[in-house]
């Protein structure tokens, strides 16, 4: 991390894209004045098949509302307790392609009390899920640690299965200036 | 056949819990990136990336396109006995990919 970065604050680096759009000024191309100048070129037939494209391309996004579900489909209708898991990942990162996490559970890995499995999802990608680690007592210790695709600023949540079926979890708030997964190239 | 990069002890006491660090090449495409010309990439991934210690899986990571390309794992195994550790990877159009390390247990 650079030094200029961090004369920033959180805070204003998540509001400045909304500040820079320009709002004050009518005639400053927004986004909604492009989608809607694209869809009055359409509607004369002026438009070649690369604005059709791109107005039918909708990327799908993952909610909050879709990680519950992911995350759902994983826990079922056990409750998920905080605690025991620690998710580390960097606040503020400059580039959402290679982001570092590590998910560490505090459990011993005994053939008997172990951690079963560590989920990783996240809120704002296409897809909710991000990784499904399955581990056994053989894994020695409960510790993971890989390099993600973040596609905007957003919580990572960790969720750990232990043996006896019971769920754990951590997040991590992550800012993303540079996003990644859907990017045009 | 894809690089690899794998990081295991070749020596270790009984007992001690080793790390193990691997790394693969690949693009890990998405499947939510469109060209140029507004046609979008289709996904190729790897998906499955499974580690053994003398045959019995130690490890198992299901991966989605949210993994960073060239797939990085850090994880750890309980040095049991001499033998071989091996490593496979598959995913999208048929990739397949192995490795293996020998590890001596004192």
């Amino acid at each position: 991390m650079t030094d200029s970065c961090r004369a920033y604050s959180p805070i204003a680096l998540r509001h400045l894209p909304h500040d820079a759009a320009g709002y004050a000024s009518p005639r400053a191309p927004t986004r909604r004045r492009f989608i809607s100048d694209a869809a009055a070129l359409a509607g004369v037939g002026l438009v070649s098949t690369d604005v059709a494209c791109l107005l039918s391309i909708k990327p799908a996004v993952a909610t909050p509302e879709s990680m519950r579900r992911a995350i759902g489909q994983v826990v079922g209708e056990a409750p998920v307790h905080k605690g025991k898991v620690k998710l580390d990942i960097p606040p503020l990162v400059e580039s959402g392609n290679s982001v570092s996490i590590t998910v560490t559970v505090e459990n011993p890995m005994t053939a008997t009390d172990y951690v079963k499995a560590i989920h990783v999802f996240n809120e704002q990608n296409p897809l909710p899920n991000v990784v499904s680690a399955r581990l056994g007592p053989r894994t020695g210790r409960a510790r993971l640690a890989t390099r993600i695709r973040l596609a905007d600023s957003q919580t990572v949540t960790a969720i750990a299965e232990l043996a006896d079926g019971s769920f754990w979890s951590d997040s991590a708030q992550v800012i993303v200036t540079l996003p990644a997964c859907t990017e045009r190239l | 056949m894809a690089r690899t990069i794998i990081n295991v002890p070749a020596k270790a006491r009984r007992g001690d819990i080793i790390e193990i660090k691997s790394l693969i090449q690949h693009e890990m495409e998405t499947g939510f990136r469109v060209d140029n010309v507004g046609q979008v990439l289709p996904r190729d991934i790897i998906t499955d990336f499974i580690c053994r210690y003398n045959g019995e899986e130690i490890f198992h990571a299901e991966l989605f396109p949210a993994i960073a390309a060239n797939p990085f794992f850090v994880f750890s195994t309980t040095a049991t006995e001499s033998g071989t550790i091996t490593f496979e990877w598959s995913g999208d159009n048929g990739f397949s990919a192995t490795a293996s390390r020998d590890i001596t247990v004192e």
